[in-house]
């Protein structure tokens, strides 16, 4: 387990000192940061900005863009919007998800890979398209996913 | 730089840029989008930067990194400057030879440009690209030219000047008067006239008065928003403030998804030196006018590009909607009149007060005025952002500028209007796009995304994918929303897994029915659209898997199976060895059979097997023939097929 740097969570908190409705923002700005929202650092953040906890949870839970988890060393995103959707990008979640023997929105045991399907990235012209931290794979098809998760250990 | 403090001192920088700036001088743009840079556009402007330096051409050659272009599925796209020669899908490896051949030599180098997939034809120039020529490109078309983290490059085009027309030479009155004459109406979905939206704010009772930017664009297949944010950042915001004046409002918010990192840094650059300008902050141009932007990332959730949940958000509570009947125009942000508008629609404003609202009534139709952004994208060949005047056909934008389907197969609809809007089949394709007639074939506008699909898509399967996406993002705070969706969902569902029934489709008419009439917002009034919509023009699509059990596009899974035809298979071992369960028994010479008892139909077979073979099918509604006799399955030698 990775230690917290709750003195890091003090500084995101303090950038927002007197702006109003800014627990959204921090809570994005935690997760780019730890890459999860762990539950030490609500804590932290509820005692220092006076919120309840459960409305904290409240946010965490409601948005997409947040994880109550630890993710994995590689987080591998299908899209599965309109346009990679009738290119056949189902065919590819399903192939990830056999070869990783996990669903969508889990990790792997290992902690290899956290899959994520995503509704769009804008990028419907190299559709269907794959991201894994946040480097684009386009053009996939269901034969190439091996050598694309080959990549990353 | 000193801010700007009135009209004059503005034309006097931008005649200052332009004198600095030589027309004739060459200069590259290559498109950096983030479709272009997911193709490698960063390696690419790597790749100009050294080779302008090594070829010592850093004088003479000007190179800018723009916003999106639209065409993407070219990309990266670079363009030469003033001729307007265009490269498409350029490699680092192409820059070095299209400096020294084109640039200096001032040769075409044939295999960067673009062929027409018909004819053939190599088109050399960006304008003559059909994608391109039968455009009107109003709001997009200075994406090409400008580096949208250079201030300067937007000033040098004309920028801020329709803000400081309306400062100095007209009021707040004028101004709205202006935009309600010009009939603009919203490009965010609903297509509500933006100036009576103004005016409810501007009368509203309370202070603070507040106006958004809405860049949350989370239909899947639609990212015009984007683009505009991230090629044109300044535009928007130059809108925006107008908007404020004619509204009285100090203070601004622009709502970007986090998805959009890129539009997100650009927006941020762009506020800074709009400030630093005098384009925003206390003292507007030198007008006296006060107004601040601040920007909110969205944290991923659909339902928070409704308005009043867009404004919870900004709030810093759960982005769910509130109830309609009480207008975020009057209450909006903390309770205090808020006037909302998408991205397109407040980059149009610059325009309407630079040209008057008569040349914007000039172009489009009847009911709606000036052009519309759509996004091109699913089964066509020339995928991308297309800004058409309204009441262009969906055959023009499809065949003409999108170029027809791939691969010859057969159109069979175009959704539009996102998750919520509907499919138009093949007989309206001669229908005008506008928003009337989208909403009188049972679709809608929505945001513009246009995704075209062909035979190989399945009807009702895309329909269980937006019940589906829709029952995800459903905030679940009234019920008619949540569990219409949920039971819409199973029954789907069932149909496509060979569970359906009678009775089914009137199911679903009536549980559409109840959710149209009862639920809390747009999403739940609007979220039977999709299954109402292929049930109109493709019924029998349903029936077929309701009736027969079988999928006409040969998709659902559960009601197709793969078969290797004996007659054609050529045993070269191909399926076999990339099939994932080891379910294809053969080996060489030795024609293929595949287990259906192991098959898990993933279709790898299918698509590694040789086009010019094509031995896979995939059967529907009929049962699979028996496997060949083991005595009938030696291909021998000499007999080989081809």
């Amino acid at each position: 387990m990775v230690e917290i740097d709750l003195k890091r969570v003090d500084e995101l908190i303090e950038g927002y000192r007197g702006e109003e409705g800014v627990l959204i923002q921090l809570l994005l700005d935690i997760q780019s940061e730890f890459n999860w929202i762990p539950r030490e650092v609500i804590a932290r953040i509820s005692e220092r900005m006076r919120i309840p906890k459960s409305q904290i949870y409240r946010i965490a839970s409601f948005y997409k863009a947040m994880s109550l988890n630890p993710v994995g060393r590689h987080i591998l995103q299908v899209c599965l919007g309109t346009a990679c959707q009738v290119r056949g990008a189902p065919k590819i979640l399903d192939r990830v998800e056999e070869n990783l023997k996990i669903k969508e929105g889990a990790t792997t045991s290992d902690m290899r890979f956290s899959l994520r399907r995503v509704n769009c990235l804008g990028c419907c012209a190299m559709g269907p398209v794959v991201v894994v931290d946040g480097d684009y794979h386009g053009k996939i098809t269901p034969a190439l996913v091996e050598e694309i998760l080959e990549k990353y250990e | 730089m000193p801010r700007v403090k009135s009209k004059e001192e503005l034309e006097g920088l931008r005649s200052e840029i332009l004198a600095e700036r030589d027309p004739n001088k060459h200069y590259i743009t290559l498109c950096s989008g983030t479709a272009c840079r997911a193709t490698g556009s960063d390696n690419v402007a790597a790749a100009i930067v050294d080779e302008l330096k090594k070829q010592d051409l850093t004088e003479e050659v000007g190179f800018r990194r723009t916003g999106c272009h639209g065409f993407c599925e070219r990309g990266p796209i670079i363009v030469i400057h003033p001729e307007g020669i265009c490269y498409l899908s350029v490699t680092p490896e192409d820059v070095s030879e299209i400096l020294s051949t084109t640039v200096k030599g001032k040769e075409i180098i044939d295999r960067l440009l673009y062929t027409d997939s018909g004819t053939g034809e190599r088109i050399v120039y960006e304008r003559d690209i059909p994608f391109y020529k039968y455009q009107n490109r109003l709001v997009f078309g200075d994406n090409l030219r400008i580096d949208p983290t250079n201030i300067e490059d937007y000033i040098a085009l004309g920028g801020y000047q329709a803000l400081a027309k309306v400062l100095h030479e007209m009021t707040p009155e004028e101004v709205l008067e202006e935009v309600k004459r010009a009939n603009l109406r919203g490009r965010g979905g609903g297509g509500f006239p933006a100036g009576r939206k103004w005016e409810t704010t501007r009368n509203a009772p309370g202070e603070p008065k507040y106006v958004i930017v809405n860049c949350d664009e989370g239909d899947p297949g639609a990212y015009m928003d984007r683009s505009i944010m991230e090629g044109n950042p300044h535009r928007v915001l130059e809108g925006l403030t107008i908007g404020a004046y004619a509204i009285g409002a100090d203070q601004g918010f622009v709502y970007v998804r986090q998805e959009y990192p890129l539009a997100v840094k650009n927006l941020a650059i762009a506020l800074e030196q709009a400030k630093e300008y005098g384009f925003l902050g206390d003292d507007v141009l030198g007008s006296g006018f006060k107004f601040d932007v601040k920007v909110h990332r969205g944290a991923g959730a659909f339902v928070s590009g409704e308005s009043s949940a867009l404004m919870n958000a900004i709030e810093g509570k759960v982005g769910e909607p509130r109830p309609k009947y009480i207008h975020t125009s009057e209450s909006g942000i903390w309770d205090k009149p808020s006037n909302l508008n998408n991205v397109e629609t407040w980059a149009i404003v610059p325009l309407i007060v630079e040209k008057g609202a008569d040349w914007f009534n000039s172009i489009g139709t009847e009911g709606s005025k000036g052009t519309k952004i759509f996004s091109l994208v699913g089964t066509v060949n020339n995928t991308g952002l297309v800004e058409v005047p309204m009441g262009m056909t969906l055959r023009d934008i499809i065949y003409k500028i999108g170029g027809g389907i791939p691969g010859g197969r057969e159109f069979k609809g175009v959704q539009t209007g996102g998750p919520s809007g509907g499919i138009i089949p093949e007989e309206y394709l001669d229908s005008p796009v506008d928003f009337d007639e989208l909403t009188k074939l049972g679709s809608m506008m929505g945001s513009g995304g246009m995704i075209v699909i062909d035979e190989d898509t399945c009807i009702v399967d895309l329909a269980r994918y937006f019940v589906d996406f829709l029952c995800d993002e459903s905030c679940g705070k009234c019920v008619p929303c949540r569990e219409g969706l949920r039971r819409m969902r199973e029954i789907l569902e069932d149909i496509v897994a060979g569970r359906g029934k009678d009775g089914d489709i009137e199911q679903l008419g009536e549980i559409a029915k109840v959710m149209k009439n009862a639920s809390l917002c747009a999403l739940g009034t609007t979220a039977a659209n999709p299954a109402l919509s292929t049930i109109r023009y493709f019924r029998a699509e349903y029936e077929a898997h309701i009736k027969e059990k079988r999928c006409p596009a040969l998709v659902c899974k559960d009601l197709i199976s793969y078969y290797i035809e004996p007659e054609k298979c050529i045993a070269c071992l191909r399926c076999l060895k990339d099939c994932p369960e080891d379910a294809i028994e053969g080996e060489k010479r030795k024609i293929h059979v595949i287990d259906q008892s192991n098959c898990i139909k993933c279709g790898i077979c299918y698509d590694v097997c040789p086009p010019k073979v094509g031995a896979v099918a995939k059967i529907s509604g009929r049962p699979v023939p028996p496997p060949v006799p083991e005595a009938e399955r030696l291909i021998e030698r000499g007999k080989e097929r081809k």
